[in-house]
């Protein structure tokens, strides 16, 4: 490939008569599969926000679960009779479909939560890292290299030592976990532009350093970025069952759909597989709803897949 | 047994079926004495039997080494390579040693060998815990002759011969400069038990063939591959799949399954293991205990723990039979106490604690606690069978008498310390006794006593002045039947004061094919001399 | 390039220093080894004795500075659980990781990249919207539900695979490498597929959304027009250009699939160094832990190097020193 090929890609658009914003409404409209995402989203977020209102059972108060109830096959009535338990009960006596709905709230938080911020922690210091070069540089990327050579299991246990255990707890784990990984990818990307002839001509405007970064490089950088976030917010919910799963998860009283699952795991080899069958099949329909929309999101916001 | 022929076959499809087909058919007595696959759940660090004293690694050394005495599958003192014991005198011990045992490489087993293993076991270099707390009743060892050695003492003392069941004996002439590593490569692990080390892969699996000399029963296997696979539920598809023949830890969830296949057997045993809860007797009367509050979340003022009636209370408003049932699936004894039945000093009037949550709740109005309080219950999450689950379920039973109970469960790395350092209110934790009720009451119950060696393990605090009196007396009883009474009436008396609230006695399981049998041991030890091909079924 | 060599090795040294720094803090932090290793029913001198035997009676900076000064000499300290030389223990599990890693990123790749091509290639086809589909599940799924679901399809159900453990091994260098013998490759198929899974969803998706950019770009468009065969265009031309994420990510994955194969080890049984460090920080095993983390930061510096160097190296405009 020669250098004599290559052109600026189109550069953030001014001249058209609709906003930026409306023209992304219709693009993003153009796939039904991803509308389809974003309504079964909405339902599920929906869901999770409305769950104290709607739930059978506050899944989080010990005074009304009951040991007897436990590991009731889906269908079950309660003992006193005052409730159906539609997708059975945990070991605890704790209604699936009531610990379900608590749960996703939890792990839209910790998923959605963590992702986001380790995304902006991340995507700010890869930026300045490839921009600014040298020293500035070196000293982030080798954090960098510090951070992701840590095991997430050690992060997780000597915060949760220095801090207790704790929901935001989870999710300061995993952003140290996973900032390191935007901040490498948006480096390598950006390594890439920052030597394009736009950022060049931007410079040669002398446009002050963060609107170079945020508004001519930060764009150009976000495809990866975008398919790195979407996958993130399912690694976080991931990761955070596999958390549960050591022992080292959000508080056992209050269970995320990643300790519902862990919980339910000791259950498989016994046939009863509604402990963890219900609350993974949730987690799947949430995370393929989320990448619906995140691919898509990807397309449309990509200034080189314009037609 | 898998395994052979596996590696006769090499590994096609056919040989792995053809394996499966063997080994759950009709069983085939030759092929199955051959070797013994076993899997088991906890790590086993070193082959030095002195270098640290973890139930996983006195398993292992348990089938290379041998002791003074032993203990059956219901932790009855039984001979080993003494023969017989008595006390000449009220500070002299004298053991009878058994003729004609020699070590794997063939060097004959006399008293030299046990003076020298007591004088190794403070000796070892970097152990993080010792054996040299079963020696140190012992103020000089005297060899009367090659087959009869003698302890002094310095005051009487009855436990040396359950001391000595954890004392692995060593051979003076070749382990004479032994280092951890020799040991832990192999060559050195040569002792008088059933199985010689062939192999041992740290971490993954360690390889035995049978100690064709061994003076007692012959082991059933030409070989035994002991491997370790600590996540459970894969322990237990592995031997779903056939690739171990016998595994130990069986999680109580998966029991129900294993119970109702035709091609395995179910070996269990209660056990000597007690989960209880400790609470906090650290802060005075009118001290906050750390994690309890009034139902405002305000500091109470006062701990409410050191109330009797309070504890009692607690202690009624647990369900142990909706625990054992529905928690622990039947793997588990309702108690009061720390031993099973039929063990030395279990008093056999005292009853598990009535289910009786009226009468919680009247005590606690009647200690000025009308409205209950708040209180945390901490546990670990990784340690005991269903600690966590077992935690939330107190939590539910306390809630329902009005002490709202919030459980938090962390793995045993970040609970121990905190809890050793007296900083809960109340937590779950558990105690493997040796058969003697002094074992558990001197190590959590009694006073905190540096010069005494007791209560090093008491996380809750309690200090009763006359039950240590009471325990100081029966440690000088060297009449075994007065000294079963007292430690009998000392226990009633620990439980009149609720110094702990015990929960259950766990049940310990194993798993195996049918074409095996298996002696269960209530010390949890996984032995290879324990499993014998079936007898007829 | 030997000046920017020796700057990344200085730089190497400094983090290697930090990390052990945060380790020996951290450790402290989360509890204390004596308590977790000592039996139950040792006594308060017995105690005293431990705490002296594994040297945590000094002050933490005491120890530090110890731990330093014997490292500079190589020594890393002993594991308190197995007496032997932490450094020692984990190269003697190396192997068994190594081999699994390697397996699983080669899996990733074999798999992955062909998917995402044909994905990126045909982005309106049944075929490729299966695969993004498909792709979903490969992250969606935590690792121990889907190994444990392996384990009971492959080895319990259906009898193919071994259910757990390494299989036979061959010597090599004084170490043990299994993939050498039939055994030990139908051991490494689950764990590796296990392990690999997330990386393969990864793969594929950066390999799609790299091939539709680059299909739209001007020189794409200037080589198609130019007649080059689509075989040509596809292979020499758009291949090229994707590869630099998908190196990347791959590079850091390695990383980062040695440093998570924790999960995947407990559950197949896999004697490697996952294994080995889940059951150290389990006991608080301190020097296997900063042995451990300064083994694998090492190595995430050279990996970050390589993948630097070959950015370089798959494109020209990617300068290595900087200004």
């Amino acid at each position: 490939m020669s250098v004599a090929l290559q052109t600026a890609p189109a550069a953030p658009a001014k001249d058209r008569v609709e906003t930026p914003f409306q023209r992304f409404v219709s693009e993003f409209c153009e796939s039904k599969l991803a509308l389809l995402g974003l309504a079964v989203f909405t339902v599920i977020a929906l869901v999770a926000i409305l769950a104290p209102w709607i739930a059978p059972q506050d899944p989080y108060d010990l005074a009304v679960l009951d040991i007897m109830d436990g590991r009731l096959e889906p269908g079950s009535k309660s003992g006193d009779g005052s409730i159906t338990y539609w997708l059975g009960t945990d070991d605890q006596g704790r209604d699936m479909l009531s610990g379900i709905m608590y749960g996703l709230r939890i792990s839209l938080t910790v998923g959605a939560g963590s992702a986001l911020l380790a995304c902006i922690v991340g995507a700010s210091l890869g930026l300045l890292a490839a921009y600014a070069g040298g020293k500035t540089d070196s000293a982030i990327m080798r954090v960098v290299d510090l951070q992701l050579s840590f095991p997430a299991i050690l992060v997780a246990l000597m915060i949760l030592a220095f801090l207790g255990k704790s929901v935001m707890n989870v999710v300061i784990a995993i952003v140290v976990v996973e900032w390191a990984y935007y901040a490498r990818t948006v480096r390598g990307t950006a390594l890439v532009e920052r030597r394009r002839e736009y950022i060049e001509a931007a410079q040669c405007l002398a446009l002050p350093t963060h609107r170079i970064l945020f508004r001519h490089l930060l764009p150009n950088c976000l495809p990866p970025l975008i398919v790195i976030g979407t996958m993130q917010v399912a690694r976080a919910i991931a990761l955070e069952a596999t958390l549960s799963f050591l022992g080292l998860g959000v508080p056992i009283t209050e269970p995320s759909l990643g300790l519902l699952i862990a919980n339910g795991y000791e259950y498989m080899l016994s046939g009863k597989y509604w402990i963890s069958f219900y609350p993974g099949i949730a987690l799947l329909i949430t995370i393929v709803a989320i990448n619906l929309v995140g691919d898509h999101l990807r397309d449309v916001l990509n200034p080189r897949l314009k037609k | 047994m898998r395994k052979g022929i596996r590696a006769a076959k090499g590994v096609t499809l056919g040989a792995v079926v053809s394996a499966w087909a063997l080994a759950i058919g009709p069983a085939p007595q030759g092929a199955a004495a051959q070797t013994l696959t076993m899997g088991v759940g906890a790590p086993v660090t070193s082959l030095d039997p002195h270098y640290h004293q973890l139930s996983p690694n006195n398993a292992v050394a348990d089938m290379i080494f041998e002791k003074l005495t032993h203990t059956d599958g219901q932790a009855r003192l039984q001979p080993g390579l003494a023969t017989e014991w008595r006390a000449v005198a009220p500070t002299v011990w004298e053991f009878k040693l058994r003729a004609g045992v020699r070590f794997h490489n063939g060097s004959a087993f006399t008293a030299e060998d046990v003076a020298f293993t007591l004088q190794r076991l403070p000796n070892v270099p970097n152990s993080p815990s010792s054996f040299a707390i079963y020696a140190r009743s012992i103020q000089r060892v005297e060899i009367v002759d090659p087959l009869t050695i003698r302890f002094h003492t310095a005051a009487p003392y009855p436990l040396l011969p359950l001391d000595m069941f954890n004392v692995r004996i060593i051979d003076a002439e070749t382990h004479a400069n032994a280092t951890t590593e020799g040991f832990n490569s192999g060559q050195l692990a040569v002792g008088t038990g059933p199985w010689r080390v062939v192999q041992h892969r740290s971490g993954d699996r360690i390889e035995f063939e049978r100690n064709d000399t061994y003076w007692g029963d012959a082991p059933a296997f030409q070989r035994v591959s002991y491997r370790m696979v600590t996540n459970d539920a894969a322990r237990t598809a592995a031997l779903l799949a056939g690739d171990l023949d016998f595994i130990d830890q069986v999680p109580t969830s998966d029991l129900a399954r294993l119970r109702g296949d035709q091609r395995l057997a179910i070996s269990e045993t209660v056990g000597l293991r007690l989960i209880f809860l400790g609470l906090d007797h650290a802060r005075g009367e009118n001290e906050n205990s750390p994690h309890i509050t009034d139902n405002d979340g305000r500091p109470l003022g006062r701990n409410p723990l050191k109330d009797v009636r309070v504890r009692r209370a607690l202690n009624m408003a647990i369900d142990r039979e909706a625990i054992t049932q529905r928690i622990m699936e039947g793997a588990a004894t309702p108690t009061a106490q720390f031993l099973p039945p039929g063990t030395f000093s279990h008093v056999p009037d005292l009853r598990p604690t009535r289910f009786d949550p009226d009468g919680a709740r009247r005590l606690l109005a009647e200690a000025g606690y009308p409205n209950g309080f708040r209180i945390q219950l901490n546990s670990p999450n990784d340690r005991y069978i269903n600690d966590a689950r077992i935690a939330q379920a107190i939590g539910q039973m306390w809630t329902r008498i009005g002490v709202r109970t919030a459980v938090e469960a962390q793995t045993w790395a970040t609970f121990i310390g905190r809890a050793s350092r007296a900083e809960y209110s109340a937590h779950l934790i558990g105690w493997g006794s040796d058969p003697d009720a002094s074992h558990p009451m001197r190590n959590i119950i009694a006073s905190p006593s540096r010069e005494r060696g007791w209560g090093a393990s008491n996380r809750g605090r309690y200090a009763n002045p006359a039950f240590d009196a009471a325990l100081e007396r029966s440690l000088r009883e060297l009449d075994e039947p007065t000294r079963e009474r007292m430690l009998m009436d000392i226990q009633r008396m620990a439980a009149e004061d609720v110094a702990i609230i015990p929960l259950h006695i766990q049940t310990n399981i194993w798993a195996m094919r049918r074409t095996l049998q298996h002696t269960a041991r209530a010390d949890e030890l996984t032995r290879a001399q324990d499993v014998r091909p079936a007898t007829m079924r | 390039m030997s000046v920017y060599l020796l700057r990344r090795l200085i730089q190497a040294v400094g983090v290697v220093f930090a990390m052990s720094l945060i380790v020996f803090i951290g450790v402290f932090a989360i509890g204390d080894p004596v308590e977790i290793l000592i039996s139950p029913d040792a006594d308060q001198i017995e105690r005293e004795r431990a705490i002296r035997a594994l040297g945590l009676d000094l002050p933490l900076w005491e120890q530090y500075l110890i731990f330093l000064g014997k490292a500079l000499q190589g020594d890393l300290g002993r594991s308190f659980v197995f007496n032997e030389p932490a450094l020692q223990l984990i190269l003697q599990r190396m192997p068994a990781t190594l081999e699994l890693a390697i397996a699983a990123t080669l899996g990733a790749i074999v798999i992955g990249l062909p998917l995402g091509l044909y994905a990126g290639l045909r982005p309106h086809s049944l075929g490729s919207k299966a695969i993004m589909a498909g792709s979903i599940l490969g992250f969606s799924l935590p690792t121990f539900w889907v190994g444990l679901m392996l384990i009971m399809v492959f080895a319990v159900q259906l009898g193919w695979l071994p259910s757990t453990g390494r299989g036979d091994t061959v010597e090599i260098l004084g170490m043990r490498w299994s993939f050498l013998t039939a055994d030990g490759l139908a051991h490494l198929v689950m764990p590796a597929l296990n392990l690999a899974l997330f990386k393969i969803s990864l793969v594929i998706r950066l390999t799609r959304a790299g091939v539709r950019e680059t299909m739209l770009m001007d020189y794409v468009k200037f080589a198609r027009a130019k007649g080059l065969s689509p075989f040509r265009v596809t292979f020499v031309h758009v291949f090229k250009n994707i590869l630099i994420p998908v190196v990347t990510v791959t590079g850091l994955e390695f990383g980062s699939t040695i440093a998570f194969s924790v999960v995947t080890e407990s559950i197949f049984a896999w004697p490697g160094m996952g294994k080995l460090i889940i059951d150290s920080i389990n006991v608080l095993d301190r020097p296997v832990i900063v042995a451990y983390l300064m083994i694998i930061v090492l190595m995430f510096i050279t990996i970050n190097l390589i993948v630097d160097l070959t950015y370089s190296v798959l494109d020209p405009r990617v300068r290595l020193e900087g200004k």
